[in-house]
């Protein structure tokens, strides 16, 4: 009994880190979906989601959930520029300009981080810090909990948004084809724009949702290789793929730093990243995908 | 049994079936012409052929062999070579690069020896130059010979991915739509190579292609594809005559 | 306009072009030769670190370059070449014997990795050398028993032909052996029929497939490649850094190696050696001005990577040609003066493809 519990909240516990795995890796789909491009500063962006938010609500002192909002609007509206101001001139261009590009990118927003931040980390307080939940013999963090609620109240938005609105079916529609779309009068390039800040204001969920479990810092992007094994394993194509690629990753981790030798937990995600490529390359929910000519 | 015969080959992506029970035979030495409205299956059965899609059923065969299962980059060797209809070309080389990649299937030195450059990899890259010339000769490539794919116009790159495949020496070519994008003089001169591939090179030629000018200059025998079947074989006056083919072109009752 | 008229064939297969690149290069091997004689014992290093880097620059060029395939775990294929060298010298075995087994030993790793990897298409190898390299990295040091963990060990210092190879000197000389070797393997590459199916294969895999390139094959021979001649840098990086731990060969490295091919120019082994002389002096740039920059910005602790990531993203965006492509540019510019047009050069529009089937 005592072992099964202990198992539960080592599931429970890694499921909301692979929630925070599962939104980025969302952020990747979504982009890559839309636009063939795959974005390696997403961790990042996530990143200074988490510090526009540190602004709001501990620096300007605001509510929590107004804090919140104002900080994944922000990081949506920085990721619509970016998309406006830089990746759409790469478009066409090989992918790995691209990956080399947001490579960059990614760095760059590490060294502003740092220089409007610091390099300390922080953290904010937020209605979930330090407490907890028992039931049952179970210890959970609120923390934890609040990311899973989190991540299912956002998917259940983005589902909605993406079958009913009229942005959200155009920019299903442009993913499939973008020159049928472009036909239909759907202004692709600035449907990938919104798919950018979408994207975007997804990270900057998961780095709020994050930030009373393990506070920001410039480095916390670094999450986004496990990110990558999230994304790969759902297949690199699918939405729910990459959330129930995260919550695998995220459980396994937790597993593994329980029962392997120390240390082994760092490379976890990796190993299960490799091991799906060898394995399954289309992933969990994958279909492969071949050039027309 | 005939130099290059499909039997009732078919292919079916999920649902669809882009290709269904599609036989034909071509003769050694013919220009054999492939019909058909827009996705009527046409560059589908070429890439069948290329071995870049599977077939679902059905038998390839080609000179004896049955070449249904053989990887793709062995098609080449097999003496198939093809072109594309959008051009596939290697943009960021030179058309003497180009049109050396050809020859791969006959550049099969040992690794170190190419790694240190011996004479015998001088002597076989030396052989190769010599075709690659005799290409670019039969095709007038001369002035183009160390221009970059990307710098050049579209017409020359369809006779430079023509000359790419003449360098495999194959047996059979395959050509996708050589006239598309191309004006009406280059059409015609485009019909004149592929008589001269024809009658002085003596290779077979399987070509898909809408213009029905080019067609019935150069194809001795025509297939003609709707939704996949085979409509309607024969030789060009025959298939044009069709009522088939004329409903299948016009529409009209069914 | 200098026009080139060639009477044979084997004009084409010579690794000098022209009568006068037989001159230039000529002067420059032996400007490279008396360079320690006249030069101090830093800059000798730093030049040591310019060619150690311009080796592995060059191996990543041919993958990256040349095949089209991103790599970026090439830090971990150094710290193979790296350890490989250096434990086996701890063992006594001759260095004559460790150099080449590094590159044996580096090349059997890149094809284990490339095997599995290399089937799917470059956005896939790029996101599992990059796991690739971080669990080399924890091997390193997690594995006390051989690498000495954390801490890691010293190096031995090499013989060869009874000569110590020691001090700044040893290892230019060294390391400028090496590369003279390895720039002869790249450029036999390129123009024998490997180096074309790489080529074609970066341009078009569908097409290099129809003309009888088996894809896997020549993607992991260039992988092997690649990685064998990372792994050559390494054992010479051993030597170069003298303590060997696990925490050089980080992300960090292998981005600094994608620099080196980005920056340097895509697609050229000049490109590769200008990127590494970029990237090994930049830190030195940064050194010399840390002091006189502006709100402390010098003393930041990312500032190395970022300028890294910045000078990546301006070359992509504004100079997809690197240095190299510059240099060309120049060069054209003076011999056409004053007739140049900057439309020589322009990118070509380029609109998005697809990937996909569908």
């Amino acid at each position: 009994m005592q072992d099964a519990a202990r198992i539960l909240q080592l599931v429970i516990n890694g499921s909301a880190a692979g929630c925070i795995y599962g939104l980025v890796a969302l952020g990747f789909v979504l982009i890559y979906k839309a636009t063939e491009m795959v974005n390696f500063a997403q961790g990042d962006i996530m990143m200074l989601g988490g510090f526009a938010a540190y602004t709001f609500i501990a620096t300007l002192g605001m509510n929590y959930w107004l804090g919140a909002l104002l900080a994944i609007g922000a990081t949506a509206l920085f990721g619509y520029l970016l998309d406006v101001l830089i990746l759409r001139r790469v478009i066409g261009q090989p992918q790995f300009q691209v990956v080399m590009l947001t490579l960059g990118l990614g760095f760059i927003f590490r060294a502003a981080a740092g220089i409007g931040w610091g390099y300390d980390s922080i953290a904010f307080v937020t209605p979930f810090t330090n407490k907890v939940v028992r039931a049952g013999g179970l210890v959970l963090g609120q923390d934890n909990l609040s990311i899973i609620a989190g991540t299912l109240v956002l998917c259940g938005v983005l589902y909605v948004f993406f079958s009913r609105t009229r942005l959200g079916i155009a920019m299903q529609a442009s993913s499939q084809n973008q020159l049928a779309a472009y036909y239909m009068g759907i202004p692709v390039r600035s449907v990938f724009s919104m798919i950018w800040a979408i994207s975007a204001g997804v990270a900057a969920v998961a780095g709020i949702l994050l930030s009373p479990v393990s506070m920001i810092d410039v480095n916390m992007g670094g999450i986004g290789i496990k990110a990558f094994a999230a994304a790969v394993l759902g297949g690199f194509g699918s939405i729910p793929g990459a959330l129930v690629g995260g919550i695998i990753v995220g459980v396994v981790e937790q597993l593994s730093g329980y029962y392997l030798p120390p240390g082994t937990q760092d490379v976890t995600s990796n190993v299960v990243l490799l091991a799906v490529l060898v394995l399954r390359p289309q992933g969990l929910f994958g279909q492969t995908i071949r050039k027309r000519v | 049994m005939s130099y290059f015969e499909a039997k009732s080959i078919a292919v079916r992506f999920g649902g669809i079936r882009a290709v269904d029970d599609v036989s034909f035979d071509v003769n050694k030495g013919e220009v054999f012409c492939i019909i058909g409205p827009n996705g009527a299956g046409k560059t589908t059965i070429f890439n069948l052929i290329s071995r870049i899609y599977n077939v679902t059923d059905g038998k390839l065969v080609f000179d004896g062999q049955d070449f249904t299962k053989m990887p793709a980059h062995r098609i080449a060797g097999l003496g198939i070579a093809r072109t594309f209809q959008n051009i596939e070309l290697f943009a960021n080389a030179s058309v003497l690069q180009n049109l050396l990649i050809g020859r791969h299937t006959h550049a099969q030195a040992n690794l170190l020896a190419q790694l240190c450059f011996l004479p015998s990899t001088r002597r076989a890259e030396i052989g190769h130059r010599e075709k690659v010339e005799d290409v670019i000769d039969f095709l007038e490539l001369q002035r183009y010979r160390d221009t970059l794919i990307a710098n050049l116009p579209y017409g020359v790159r369809k006779i430079v991915e023509l000359g790419r495949a003449l360098c495999t020496e194959p047996k059979i070519l395959l050509l996708d739509e050589p006239s598309s994008g191309l004006n009406a003089e280059e059409t015609e001169v485009m019909g004149f190579w592929i008589e001269d591939i024809q009658k002085d090179l003596g290779i077979t030629v399987i070509m898909v292609e809408h213009d029905m000018s080019l067609v019935t200059a150069v194809a001795n025998r025509v297939m003609a594809l709707n939704y996949g079947k085979v409509l309607a074989m024969g030789t060009p006056a025959e298939v044009q005559r069709d009522p088939e083919v004329i409903r299948a072109y016009l529409g009209g009752d069914p | 306009m200098r026009y080139l008229f060639k009477t044979r064939y084997e004009q084409d297969l010579r690794i000098a072009r022209q009568p006068s690149d037989l001159f230039w290069y000529g002067l420059l091997l032996a400007v490279m030769v008396v360079f320690p004689i006249v030069a101090g014992e830093f800059y000798v290093g730093e030049v040591a670190g310019v060619l150690i880097f311009a080796v592995a620059g060059v191996g990543l060029m041919l993958l990256t370059g040349y095949t089209g395939l991103v790599s970026l775990g090439h830090a971990a294929f150094l710290g193979i070449g790296a350890y490989t060298n250096a434990v086996l010298l701890a063992q006594g075995v001759p260095f004559a014997i460790t150099l080449p087994t590094s590159f044996v030993v580096t090349a059997l790793a890149g094809i284990a990795i490339g095997v599995p990897t290399l089937r799917m298409s470059g956005l896939y190898l790029a996101i599992a050398t990059l796991a690739f390299g971080s669990i080399i990295g924890n091997v390193f040091s997690k594995w006390n028993s051989v690498t000495g963990g954390f801490d890691g060990f010293p190096v031995q210092t090499p013989t060869i032909l009874g000569f110590r190879i020691q001090g700044a000197n040893g290892i230019y000389y060294t390391s400028l052996v090496v590369l003279i070797f390895v720039l002869w393997l790249a450029a036999n590459i390129l123009r024998s029929p490997l180096g074309r199916a790489m080529v074609a294969i970066r341009d078009s895999e569908i097409s290099a497939q129809s003309m009888g390139i088996h894809l896997a094959k020549y993607k992991t021979i260039a992988f092997a490649l690649s990685a064998g001649i990372t792994g050559l840098a390494g054992a010479l990086f051993a030597h170069y850094v003298r303590h060997l731990a696990p925490d050089a060969f980080d992300i960090l490295l292998s981005i600094q190696f994608v620099t080196i091919v980005f920056i340097g120019g895509l697609g050229s082994i000049h490109g590769a050696i200008f990127g590494a002389i970029f990237v090994r002096l930049l830190p030195q740039a940064i050194a010399i001005v840390r002091d006189d920059l502006p709100f402390g910005i010098g003393r930041m602790p990312g500032l190395e990577p970022s300028l890294f990531g910045l000078f990546l993203v301006l070359f992509i965006l504004f100079e997809p040609g690197g240095l190299y492509g510059r240099w060309l540019k120049l060069k054209q510019y003076f011999r056409s003066f004053p007739m140049y047009k900057g439309s020589t050069f322009k990118r070509q529009k380029a609109y998005a493809k697809s990937e996909r089937l569908r």
